[in-house]
């Protein structure tokens, strides 16, 4: 059971490896807050979507199981949509139109074409939460070096008096903008993927 | 905004794939080579265009008078794949060689968020019927001019060494990341010099 959890961590990484979901991944990366927010509405989406989906799998007949996925994803997005408004506006206007296009997250119908419908409840949970996190972290993974390049700051969620900034003393001053902008996100993304080819071609070589 | 403002808007300055991270994933997984990014490029415009009138009707004629906005992401995801199924239908009975040319892109572009993006900007920005139809038409065209740049260079690429752990995708994204960086040239500033 513990495999299906962690499968998605890092060895079926839906970003790096899966090369799922990458639209969210560059587009709201330019903070780590942003990055932790859409990882959450993602992981809640995802859980609810594979949980249905693995319930109604008996009942939703094959020709029309696409739509009929794609209406329950929507709704789990509808809802933290309206949640995210209520509870978190400054979160929803920074992430903007892609709290929306959760919909059509790649990771979230793959996960449901690719694992719920062929599974229990209790493993697609699994499976979901795993796919969830390992995409967070993909995400804030990301969000750390652009945001540490780009604007010389790491933001964190505030608290209290806290606002949750972490200045970089030097970089914060003087940053390297082009990596908060689309350019840096694209490179971010190829330099990454660059060295996770290049540490598992070490490993197996070693092997 | 006038309507070559748009245009250039959404073929240059807010093109969808090198500023606005929409339509990723087809941009690395269709540009190997030139015909099929073509041909993803045209089925993607058409749809958009598409895509954004009928969403605008939705929103305009149905959300806003019954005060069901809230049912926006529902409606306009259906709106579009049950838009992507027709389009699909149609095109298979009235040219069956543009069908074989399309045909595997089509069923992708439901879920290329770059569709769902441009009914939603669209709806954001309050544009009429018209304004809607020359956004969906111009994102759609940014689309096919950013996919059809990177298909001739990963064409070219192909001929060239490339150290072993860039190869394939994490190559494809630099060089996408080097053409974001060329279009950062084009600006609100330059629209202003254009169009005054």
């Amino acid at each position: 059971m513990f495999k299906e959890f962690s499968k998605g961590l890092i060895k079926e990484n839906p970003v790096f490896v899966l090369a799922l979901g990458l639209c969210p991944a560059l587009g709201v990366t330019s903070k780590v807050v942003n990055a932790l927010g859409m990882g959450a509405g993602v992981i809640f989406v995802l859980i609810g979507s594979n949980i249905f989906v693995s319930l109604l799998k008996n009942f939703i007949p094959d020709k029309v199981r696409i739509p009929a996925y794609i209406v329950i994803i929507a709704s789990f997005v509808t809802v933290v949509e309206m949640m995210m408004e209520a509870f978190l506006p400054s979160l929803y206007d920074a992430l903007g139109v892609f709290v929306p296009l959760i919909v059509v997250n790649c990771v979230i119908l793959g996960r449901a074409e690719a694992f719920a419908n062929k599974n229990g409840v209790g493993a697609s949970i699994l499976d979901a939460l795993g796919m969830g996190i390992g995409f967070t972290l993909a995400l804030v993974v990301i969000a750390f070096v652009r945001e540490v390049l780009g604007s010389g700051s790491i933001t964190l969620i505030g608290m209290g008096s806290w606002d949750g900034v972490i200045k970089i003393p030097g970089l914060y001053e003087s940053p390297i903008r082009v990596f908060s902008l689309a350019a840096g996100a694209l490179l971010v993304m190829g330099y990454l993927k660059a060295l996770l080819a290049w540490s598992t071609d070490r490993k197996a070589v070693k092997k | 905004m006038t309507y070559v403002g748009i245009i250039i808007t959404f073929v240059f300055i807010n093109n969808f794939i090198l500023s606005q991270f929409m339509g990723l994933c087809p941009f690395i997984g269709v540009s190997k080579n030139v015909e099929s990014a073509v041909g993803m490029g045209f089925a993607v415009t058409f749809v958009m265009s598409i895509a954004a009138l009928a969403t605008w009707a939705i929103q305009n004629l149905i959300l806003v008078p019954l005060h069901i906005e809230f049912l926006q992401t529902i409606t306009f995801i259906l709106m579009i794949a049950a838009l992507v199924q027709f389009v699909e239908m149609f095109v298979q009975k009235s040219s069956p060689s543009l069908y074989k040319a399309l045909g595997i892109y089509l069923p992708l572009i439901t879920t290329n968020c770059a569709v769902l993006g441009i009914a939603l900007i669209a709806v954001r920005s309050n544009y009429n019927a018209l304004e809607s139809f020359v956004a969906g038409i111009s994102a759609g065209l940014g689309f096919l001019l950013a996919i059809v740049l990177m298909s001739t260079i990963r064409e070219k690429l192909d001929s060239e060494w490339i150290p072993k752990p860039f190869r394939g995708t994490p190559i494809a994204f630099i060089t996408g990341g080097l053409m974001a960086l060329a279009f950062m040239a084009f600006d609100k500033a330059l629209l202003n010099n254009l169009i005054g």
